[in-house]
């Protein structure tokens, strides 16, 4: 937990703030709850991943007292490597920053994650590891939310569907153009006792796929 | 009648109307409705408090003048390319010809209509933006629905930026007798084209049995368009005092705006229905931009020229 009002660190809650409203200005999007209800309670929020705007957008539609206490889980190669990234990444967000590469690294990504949520933190993550520039939906879940939530089984993992951020700010591109997107919230799940990691990985990666039905606009 | 008393006429007749609307709205919500969700009611009632906005907004930005006029519909433009891209099916190629869309094209269509460079704002879209971003998304290669993205960005731009300049546009034109007035222009136009619409749902509500086009949208009926276009040439010849047109004149002007107002709608729902939506976006109450301005955007361009054309110096 962080100290939480504005006179304690009047920089970077000034930052989120401005970050908070940019992103929901440029692309318009209206969080729906569409599985479970925006309450402060600790989560896990996992989303698909299409852009580096995927955690802003995530972290913007979050209401405040959620926004407190959640931390999106970074790759250190992209967040550390510019002092701009690292006070984004550490003083605004608050990320729990992780080696997606194992080589040097001592401590476990999921070690990590794990004693960021003992904190009392929720955690925003990507389970496919990377950002999604496939014509695919989704890229096959990468295991370790499954070793997360054999770590910490009592809490709900809360799919998260995004659309058209990839085409917002596809890789590579610096000026975004004003899409609307849009962003729901599913039905959560967790482990259940002796599930094994195939089944829960396609849960997972159903649960996804699932929350873009129920978010996508039917014929009248 | 002078310019102020003409001016005072119609913002009070609007005013008057909507106020009328509203009532009976919150009568309808309150009596029949009990306060309960009513589909039909709700959706009513929606749909005034975006009259309401589109009144005033238009209003203030009249009352600020040209540049508010040019800024005001430049703004539209934008929303409504917003939500028309954000539906087209296009690529990661395509993201530079998407930028120059929103960020080079529309401001330069704006600030040509501003600097009155009539030659230009009318070949610069359907010529160079057509020849330019194509450029852009082949130079990324991928191939994939090439005519299709490239063919949507066009049409976006058409509609949504070409069309619709078309409206602050109608300020450059020169009128001889009929100087200082051209406001007027813009306000004929949006009434013409909004009563239309709103006396084609409610005829299509109350007799509608003949569906034009059923596969495009089951709310469009032969009733629906006759009424709405009766009541646009009635409300044309009644508004000539307005506009440099003759009552006879103004009848024919109001039956062609109507007219593309009304397939303007019917095109917009099929490309809606291409898509598999029901409402482009959700920017203003009771329905996103451009289902509110679909047929505006194609009566805009033929009101233009007609006026140009016949009336202007």
């Amino acid at each position: 937990m962080y100290p939480t009002t504005f006179m304690q660190r009047p920089v970077p809650e000034a930052v989120s703030w401005a970050l908070t409203r940019f992103t929901r200005l440029i692309t318009g999007a209206q969080a729906r709850w569409l599985g479970c209800a925006p309450v402060p309670v600790q989560r896990i929020y996992f989303g698909n991943h299409n852009s580096h705007a995927d955690f802003a957008l995530i972290w913007a539609s979050l209401p405040t007292p959620l926004r407190r206490m959640t931390r999106p889980v970074a790759g250190a190669d992209y967040w550390n490597a510019s002092p701009l990234r690292r006070y984004i990444i550490h003083e605004v967000l608050h990320g729990v920053v992780i080696e997606r590469s194992r080589e040097g690294s001592t401590v476990e990504p999921v070690d990590i994650m794990a004693a960021a949520l003992e904190g009392g933190d929720s955690l925003i993550l990507f389970p496919e590891g990377t950002r999604n520039t496939s014509d695919d939906l989704l890229l096959p879940i990468k295991s370790g939310i499954y070793h997360l939530a054999q770590k910490c089984p009592q809490i709900d993992l809360v799919p998260v569907w995004m659309d058209n951020l990839g085409r917002l700010l596809p890789k590579g591109e610096i000026v975004p153009v004003p899409l609307l997107c849009s962003i729901s919230f599913g039905t959560p799940l967790r482990l259940q006792d002796g599930e094994d990691k195939e089944t829960f990985l396609t849960r997972i990666h159903d649960a996804l796929l699932a929350t873009m039905k129920s978010a996508r606009p039917t014929e009248p | 009648m002078t310019h102020f008393q003409g001016t005072l006429l119609i913002a009070g007749g609007v005013f008057v109307l909507l106020a009328a609307a509203s009532a009976l709205g919150a009568w309808l919500k309150f009596g029949p409705a009990d306060s309960r969700p009513h589909a039909l009611i709700d959706n009513f009632n929606l749909r005034i408090q975006a009259w309401w906005a589109m009144t005033i907004t238009i209003g203030l930005a009249l009352l600020a003048g040209r540049i508010g006029v040019i800024v005001l519909f430049a703004f539209v433009s934008f929303t409504a390319l917003r939500e028309f891209l954000t539906i087209a099916p296009t690529r990661r190629g395509d993201h530079q010809a998407l930028v120059m869309a929103f960020f080079v094209v529309l401001p330069f269509q704006y600030f040509l209509i501003g600097v009155e460079w009539h030659d230009l704002y009318e070949v610069f879209i359907p010529v160079y933006a057509f020849l330019f971003l194509p450029i852009l998304s082949a130079l990324k290669s991928d191939t994939r629905n090439f005519m299709e993205r490239t063919g949507t960005i066009q049409w976006g731009l058409m509609i949504t930026v070409f069309c619709i300049s078309h409206i602050p546009a109608l300020l450059n034109l020169r009128i001889t007798g009929y100087e200082n007035r051209n406001a007027f222009l813009i306000v004929f136009l949006i009434l013409i084209v909004q009563s239309g619409d709103i006396l084609h749902h409610v005829c299509s509500r109350l007799f509608g049995k003949h569906q034009i086009a059923p596969g495009v949208s089951p709310n469009k009926t032969v009733e629906g368009f006759a009424g709405g276009i009766v009541t646009a040439v009635l409300l044309g010849m009644l508004l000539s005092w307005m506009t440099p047109f003759s009552a006879g004149e103004a009848a024919l002007v109001s039956l062609a705006t109507a007219l593309m107002g009304f397939f303007g709608g019917l095109v917009l729902s099929a490309m809606k229905r291409d898509r598999g939506v029901k409402d482009w976006g959700s920017s203003i109450e009771g329905g996103a931009m451009l289902d509110r301005v679909a047929s505006v955007c194609f009566a805009a361009p033929v009101y233009f020229h007609i006026v140009r054309h016949w009336w202007s110096t």
